[in-house]
């Protein structure tokens, strides 16, 4: 298959090592990947804030990077959450329907439409504590929320399951949002950041040495938490344990 | 309905009964040992005094996050406050696993409400018919000040001067107590929770508990201020039991009584008011005046959509199977007279809102308060409106868009409101529309426009960006201006900023795959 591979803003500039790993996996499957060079962001921040009309040409430009592919992956869930859901500043030609439809975030795709039975190159042999994004988690729909009365079913887990010597803890809220929330991580930071202690803590009180996630944004803030009050977790992208990282 | 507190039975009992429950009473062969206490008790620093509300300054917009900022920095009150509601989410989930059919009544519940909101008008209709031919006065209000000024005039004609009222959060809406003390007329809270706030001299925080971000503490000093309480005593069966008493007598001698309503029937003409404390009960048939205050929204057209809105009222609200009292009010009683006033106080113009007229299917069972991290670490009084949490977040800025500006903006979008809320209101989906018409509005701050406009511009040109986070170093001077609006300095307050790499994605693929372009 050949595949246009979405990375976004963040991803590039604060953690190049997730994009690679996406990368290095998504090849070890033996498809075409494309990083089309020109790609910047989906446009997600303006609209979060309300500002549709700002994201525009954003949107445009990203259907101009990413027309044409079987599928683009990205391992980001609220970006693709917002290709897929909110994308609507442009005019919703059969091209950009096209790309909104074909755009899936790392974890849907491996799960669902690689449909891998095997990581046999990777190793894991820590305690881990999940974090489902909530645009993973409640929107591309990763995993069941504990506020369902539905049968328990999650992607993320049902991979990593899959990595020899890897280890699950449970944190007591496992779904609590962990604070991050795009701009509302500086409109609202003293909430915010009040999340982010709550939500490290829970996972160091259960025994996580990391704490995993597809959601490179979540981590970011999480561990900018962590640190700021001493909480002594590790943090990594989803991809980075499936590509085979060891630590 | 309305619960403040769940030990409602040890509440019945006689203050003696209660001698044992003191935690640091020492009983030596059945008797306690006073001079032993009085050696041995820790020395306790003074309580956390409790952190205010947002500041309400005229139309200007509410800062929530200062007064959210406030209530964090009260850790006791914080603690407590995202425990406790922590704690009815978790039983609130306990319940609904008890029921199989759980997702079924929540579509069952919310098509119910769909149905009767877009034919609002004929069960309304029908309800007026039936409640007259019952015996029952049946006025309409336009809104807030006509709700106001009828029932007034109701009991201006009953010579009425005190009123005992159950919890309702349209009298909340409607300014009421202000009105009738403007009036000279006395109106005596009798659900505890909002007997507490009203007291205090404050609205109620939460829909359901109202006085829930308060410590005992808080209440100790709350009703030795105005009752007259032991102000060191902080026993909460104490506290109540004094209350009762204070209570008992205005209900005895008040001339007339209020109650909201938690449903509405068109097809019998009557109407439910669900409560745990029976305070609603007293209030209605104590005085023989009855007046019950009701939006038009909270019409169900037959008695049997009762049976599946009860069912999931309690268990959403507190975890709980029912309330402890489900009243059904179907006349007055001889010698007695029962008013209804229907009030609309902008519903009509929120059904028509095409992105926001489901907001009306709510039930006022708090679940998306309990669930809420945002409210549950913010207290509700830092929303500075009658409804505060998710659903306030979608329902104030119909009553005010500037005051309310900032209000939607108050959430990180995770969308558990949404999934316990038993009538499917798609309360995050509502949030983030609200943003949109905000900013469309032009309520939003000129350099947050600014900002999102450059960000748009900059994001849009491939060369221009590249450009701005040419190293990883420069990336991060610039990648927060247009990810997060207002740069470091709010990131990095309270939280570390991230630790800048070698190389960006993009060089790095540029130097390992950069034959393949």
């Amino acid at each position: 298959m050949r595949i246009g591979l979405f990375i976004p803003c963040f991803i590039d500039a604060v953690f190049p090592e997730v994009g690679v790993a996406t990368l290095e996996l998504l090849e070890r499957f033996g498809h075409e990947v494309v990083y089309p060079r020109d790609q910047t962001c989906c446009g997600q921040p303006m609209a979060n804030a309300g500002f549709n009309a700002e994201c525009a040409d954003t949107e445009a430009l990203f259907v101009r990077n990413f027309s044409g592919f079987d599928y683009v992956v990205s391992p980001s869930g609220s970006c693709v959450h917002h290709v897929r859901d909110n994308f609507d500043a442009i005019e919703q030609t059969d091209e950009v329907k096209e790309v909104r439809a074909r755009t899936f975030e790392l974890v849907e795709f491996l799960h669902d439409i690689q449909k891998v039975d095997a990581f046999p190159w990777a190793r894991f042999p820590h305690r881990v504590g999940l974090h489902n994004s909530c645009g993973t988690l409640r929107r591309l729909k990763h995993a069941r929320p504990s506020e369902l009365h539905e049968p328990f079913f999650s992607k993320p887990i049902d991979l990593l399951s899959k990595v020899d010597g890897i280890e699950f803890v449970r944190p007591a809220r496992p779904d609590e949002c962990c604070g991050f929330g795009g701009t509302f991580s500086v409109f609202e930071e003293v909430v915010s950041t009040k999340m982010g202690y709550d939500k490290v803590s829970d996972h160091a009180q259960a025994g996580a040495e990391y704490i995993v996630s597809a959601d490179s944004s979540c981590l970011m803030h999480q561990r900018g938490c962590a640190e700021r009050i001493g909480v002594p977790l590790k943090f990594i992208h989803i991809a980075q344990i499936l590509n085979g990282a060891s630590a | 309905m309305s619960t403040s507190r769940e030990r409602t039975d040890d509440a019945m009992l006689h203050p003696e009964m209660l001698a044992g429950v003191d935690p640091d009473a020492i009983i030596r062969e059945g008797h306690r040992l006073d001079h032993a206490e009085g050696t041995s008790k820790p020395l306790r620093p003074a309580p956390e005094p409790q952190p205010r509300g947002a500041k309400v300054r005229g139309n200007r917009p509410i800062d929530q996050q200062e007064a959210a900022a406030r209530f964090i920095a009260a850790t006791e009150h914080e603690k407590m406050h995202d425990e406790r509601l922590w704690d009815l989410r978790q039983k609130r989930d306990r319940e609904m696993h008890g029921i199989p059919e759980w997702e079924e009544l929540r579509s069952l519940a919310s098509a119910i409400k769909e149905h009767t909101l877009t034919h609002l008008d004929e069960y309304l209709l029908e309800f007026e018919a039936n409640a007259r031919s019952n015996g029952i006065h049946v006025h309409w209000a336009r809104d807030a000040a006509e709700h106001n000024q009828i029932v007034h005039g109701i009991l201006r004609d009953h010579g009425a001067t005190s009123l005992i009222k159950s919890k309702s959060m349209l009298t909340e809406e409607c300014g009421f107590r202000h009105y009738m003390a403007s009036v000279g007329i006395d109106v005596i809270e009798t659900d505890l929770g909002e007997r507490i706030q009203q007291l205090d001299n404050e609205d109620p925080s939460h829909v359901v508990v109202p006085a829930v971000h308060k410590l005992r503490t808080d209440v100790a000093g709350v009703f030795s201020r105005t009752i007259g309480t032991d102000p060191g005593n902080t026993d909460v069966h104490y506290l109540a039991e004094a209350q009762r008493e204070a209570t008992r007598p205005l209900i005895l001698n008040a001339d007339a009584g209020m109650t909201g309503a938690n449903f509405v029937v068109a097809e019998t003409g009557t109407f439910v008011v669900c409560t745990n404390e029976g305070n609603a009960d007293l209030s209605a048939n104590v005085p023989k005046l009855h007046i019950a205050s009701i939006g038009i929204e909270k019409i169900i057209p037959r008695l049997e959509h009762l049976a599946v809105l009860v069912r999931l009222l309690s268990r959403s609200a507190l975890g709980s199977l029912m309330t402890q009292y489900t009243s059904h009010f179907r006349g007055p009683r001889a010698g007695g007279e029962m008013h209804v006033v229907l009030v609309d106080n902008g519903r009509s113009a929120r059904l028509g809102l095409d992105e926001f007229w489901t907001s009306l299917k709510c039930i006022r069972c708090g679940a998306c308060m309990n669930t809420c991290p945002v409210y549950r670490r913010s207290g509700g009084l830092s929303y500075g409106a009658t409804y505060s949490g998710p659903i306030g977040l979608i329902i104030d800025p119909t009553f005010n868009a500037r005051k309310y500006s900032n209000l939607p903006f108050a959430s990180s979008l995770n969308g558990s409101c949404t999934n316990v809320c038993p009538v499917k209101i798609n309360i995050h989906e509502q949030i983030y529309a609200w943003r949109r018409v905000l900013v469309n509005q032009h309520e939003v701050p000129l350099v947050k426009k600014a900002a999102m406009k450059a960000a748009g511009a900059l994001l849009s040109r491939p060369a221009a960006y590249r450009a701005a986070i040419a190293t990883a170093d420069t990336a991060l001077a610039h990648l927060p201006r247009f990810v997060i609006y207002n740069g470091l300095n709010a990131w990095g307050k309270h939280r570390e900023v991230p630790h800048p790499p070698k190389q960006t994605f993009h060089s790095w693929y540029h130097a390992n795959r950069g034959a393949k372009q």
